[in-house]
């Protein structure tokens, strides 16, 4: 236990008596039934990146088939939209969500406010293993019969459960409605414990607007999250009892083959709403820890404090908030009053304000930096170009005029995957090479690093560009094969098979990555315990990588914010947080 | 550590101060909350999402089905002595699962005096009351599929009628069990003494404080509350 009475330097003692930690007692219970945040944290990175790999795979059988329709006649119609769906389902909820909250928050939330561990250690731990059942149960359905459910990523019944699609009436749509249950089921145990820990374990010092911005993104992300998943949950229940039951939550009265179904006055938009109120703030559960991330990244390579800290920290609350409120204009086609079209609009274009203000910020803390162009601020800076990119084409689809005609087309395809995919990824790269060598000890190889951002920020513009192009041309998404029709030019097709070389390049590339990973854990040049000369108290362990209680005998107390770098006066371009305020000049 | 805690307590502010005092503060927003008890607070309020989800649900489906909505009152009508009474048995079941709180609330108050006796007599008191609940539920599912109500469709009119009934009923049935279940396990260690020694639990290998009780007492108090709800919304509507 700390001691109680002594306030150093103005900072209040110690409330709370230090943890008593589990320790484990063998190999199994020290890595595999691991309570310790930070292995959790990296099974949880681990398990979304095997299972994000099969995701790859699936884009690029259909890149394959759309850029080279007819030549692999083995994809037929009904595989092209099962991997759309899984595709799109792994990508969103299974890697992103799963990676940075279960994989980043749990490896960084304790290290970066000075808690030895997550305040449920073994809720946390059952958290991974849900997950991961999760997970092989999508993975199974790949193998039932019928194969996985080709309803889309956004399962809208009635469709989703008739014989037409793909699992609707095999076992594909009902792994998949468990899957997500289960997710949801493990995420609130994870998500419980890093709200708590963030709200009432830190270290001495650290109040809320001391805390780097990545644990403010990945916080209000998932008490987003808590709130979000329960809409997912029961739609899922629902749906699945109108599967199994014959219940008619969301299916109306139906003729299917000329039969009657045994199905009456349910509703389909009740799903979309519940869907879309989930969905809204899956885009932000997915951008906020990108933000918050990207802000320290930004920040320490720049070697400048981050512009406007409390406009950043009140920015990611107001846009956590107003996410809530801005669902319905994925509905715009689905028919609603125009009043509420009106509202879902203006929600819609008044979120670009708080993410305006972070994005001019960013550019801010870079003006006149002392900018270090390492491999995380090369993703860094590739993430702010994406992001604005694809959140100005966001504009475009949140106005009901311009995006009901283009609704359903590539543009919006390419929408979104500039800027909840490309963008989120880039600072999931950008924080692997910040962060690996705390968690090995050694750094990644900086020349693979360079290929890899160059050949991933180049790809994705040239995949990503001319699809907002062939959509604005009016080529629909998730058609198996356009064929020809007068208003697609033949220059569209060009562009497609175009399209497809550069995916399988850029996913080429990955495995670079991949093996860059695997290669510098043991031929990586040691790191030292603070490569970058960063504040953060997540570099200032006694040890790295940070062994199990993280701190030794002694928590850290906080003396500052994050951000103090480059301070005129000091001996060194950055104070850690933990420096007491007489040794700053040292 | 309690006597810690109260010293931060004395020097807090009151009103708007406190709380603007408490959020800028470091280590805890929430001062003299444990984590355990905190948690218990940020899941509930997910729940409420659920439930809100599943009422909202409800009603959504009973606006759009074109069908006739049963008249719940005549529904869940039971004759007693040859006397017809509506809803009685939904009544008795309230009455039940209300007086449940009155006891759960006894047995939190016990466990601070630190009385272990009452604690558990008290625990397991509303977990019968909690069984008895969920055996009247059981009652009234059984009588309502006698009569021909199933999920997908029943005799008097529109079929998300029992559709909405079983899934929120069961649902909350399930959470009420879960309690039961946890009620009893935490009957059993307050009896044993477990709270006091510190014996390491089964699992978690982790000793456990009277607080468990409160905590279990949260729980059990908001799921009386959506009760009222699903009482309110869908058999008195």
């Amino acid at each position: 236990m700390s001691t109680t009475s002594d306030r150093l330097d103005g900072i209040p003692a110690a409330e709370v008596a230090d943890v008593e930690l589990y320790h484990p007692r063998s190999w199994i219970t020290k890595y595999v039934f691991s309570q310790d945040a930070k292995i959790i944290g990296i099974q949880y990175a681990l398990t979304a990146t095997a299972i994000g790999l099969v995701a790859l795979a699936l884009s690029w059988l259909m890149r394959l088939q759309l850029g080279f329709p007819g030549v692999f006649d083995f994809i037929t119609p009904a595989e092209y939209y099962q991997f759309i769906t899984m595709h799109g389902m792994i990508m969103v909820v299974y890697l992103l969500t799963a990676l940075f909250l279960g994989g980043f928050g749990n490896y960084l939330i304790p290290l970066m406010i000075g808690a030895r561990d997550m305040v449920f250690p073994y809720v946390n731990m059952l958290s991974y293993w849900i997950y991961l059942v999760a997970v092989l149960v999508l993975a199974a359905s790949f193998f039932a019969p019928g194969g996985p459910t080709g309803a889309g990523w956004t399962l809208y019944p009635p469709q989703a459960i008739l014989s037409g699609t793909p699992g609707g009436q095999d076992w594909g749509i009902l792994l998949m409605l468990l899957s997500l249950m289960l997710f949801i089921i493990g995420f609130t145990m994870g998500g419980l414990n890093y709200v708590v820990t963030v709200l009432q374990a830190r270290a001495r010092g650290m109040t809320l607007m001391r805390m780097p911005l990545t644990v403010w993104g990945i916080f209000t992300a998932t008490v987003m999250a808590l709130l979000a998943f329960p809409a997912l949950f029961v739609s899922c229940v629902m749906m699945m009892l109108d599967r199994l039951l014959g219940t008619s939550f969301f299916m109306p009265a139906l003729v299917e083959m000329g039969q009657r179904l045994n199905h009456d006055g349910g509703s389909p938009l009740l799903f979309q709403h519940l869907f879309w109120f989930f969905g809204h703030p899956e885009v932000y559960i997915v951008a906020l820890p990108a933000f918050g991330i990207v802000s320290d990244l930004i920040s320490t390579h720049a070697r400048r404090n981050i512009f406007g800290y409390r406009q950043m920290v009140w920015a990611i609350v107001i846009i956590g908030a107003l996410s809530f409120v801005v669902w319905a204009h994925h509905m715009y086609v689905s028919g609603m009053n125009p009043y509420f079209g009106f509202f879902f609009a203006t929600t819609t274009l008044v979120i670009a304000v708080p993410t305006a203000i972070k994005v001019y910020n960013w550019l801010l803390t870079l003006w006149r930096g002392d900018i270090h162009l390492t491999v995380p601020m090369l993703f860094a800076l590739a993430f702010i170009v994406t992001f604005v990119n694809g959140g100005l084409t966001g504009l475009f689809l949140g106005n009901v005029v311009v995006d009901v005609p283009l609704s359903d087309t590539m543009f919006v395809v390419a929408h979104f995957h500039m800027v909840m995919g490309v963008a989120p990824i880039f600072v999931i790269f950008g924080a692997i090479y910040h962060w690996y060598p705390k968690i090995t000890g050694r750094m990644l190889n900086e020349a693979m690093g360079r290929i890899h951002f160059w050949v991933s920020f180049l790809g994705a513009y040239l995949i990503f560009f001319p699809m907002h192009y062939i959509g604005l041309l009016g080529v629909p998404r998730r058609y198996h094969e356009i064929g020809e029709t007068a208003f697609v030019p033949a220059s569209a097709h060009t562009l497609n098979a175009f399209i497809s070389v550069m995916a399988l390049i850029v996913g080429a590339a990955q495995i670079l990555f991949l093996f860059n990973l695997a290669w510098s854990i043991r031929r990586g040049r040691p790191a030292g315990g603070n490569p970058w000369n960063a504040t953060s108290l997540e570099w200032q362990t006694p040890e790295t990588p940070p062994p199990h209680g993280n701190w030794g005998r002694d928590l850290p107390v906080v003396y500052r914010w994050a951000y103090d770098y480059s301070v005129p006066g000091a001996a060194r371009d950055f104070i850690p947080q933990n420096q007491p305020p007489a040794r700053a000049a040292e | 550590m309690e006597g810690i805690a109260q010293t931060q307590a004395a020097e807090r502010p009151g009103g708007m101060e406190g709380f603007v005092a408490d959020w800028s503060s470091d280590q805890r927003v929430f001062k003299n909350v444990s984590w355990g008890k905190a948690m218990m607070w940020i899941f509930l309020l997910s729940d409420t999402f659920v439930f809100g989800c599943f009422l909202l649900a409800y009603m959504t489906v009973r606006m759009s089905t074109t069908v006739a909505w049963p008249n719940p009152s005549e529904v869940f009508a039971l004759e007693i002595f040859g006397t017809h009474m509506p809803l009685i048995l939904i009544a008795i079941m309230t009455f039940v699962l209300i007086t449940s709180s009155g006891t759960m609330a006894m047995a939190v108050n016990f466990g601070y005096r630190r009385d272990r006796r009452r604690t558990a007599l008290m625990l397991v008191v509303t977990a019968i009351f909690g069984a008895l609940f969920v055996g009247m539920q059981a009652f009234e599912w059984t009588k309502l599929i006698h009569e021909g109500v199933r999920p997908w469709g029943n005799p008097w009119g529109a079929e998300q009628f029992g559709s909405a009934f079983f899934m929120i009923t069961g649902f909350h049935g399930t959470h009420v069990t879960i309690g039961v279940i946890f009620l009893l396990i935490v009957a059993r260690k307050v009896w044993r003494g477990d709270y006091d020694t510190g014996r390491p639990g089964f699992f978690t290998s982790r000793g456990g404080r009277y607080e468990i009780v409160e905590i279990t007492g949260l729980y059990w108090h908001f799921v009386d509350l959506v009760w009222v709800f699903i009482f309110a919304l869908f058999y008195l509507w």
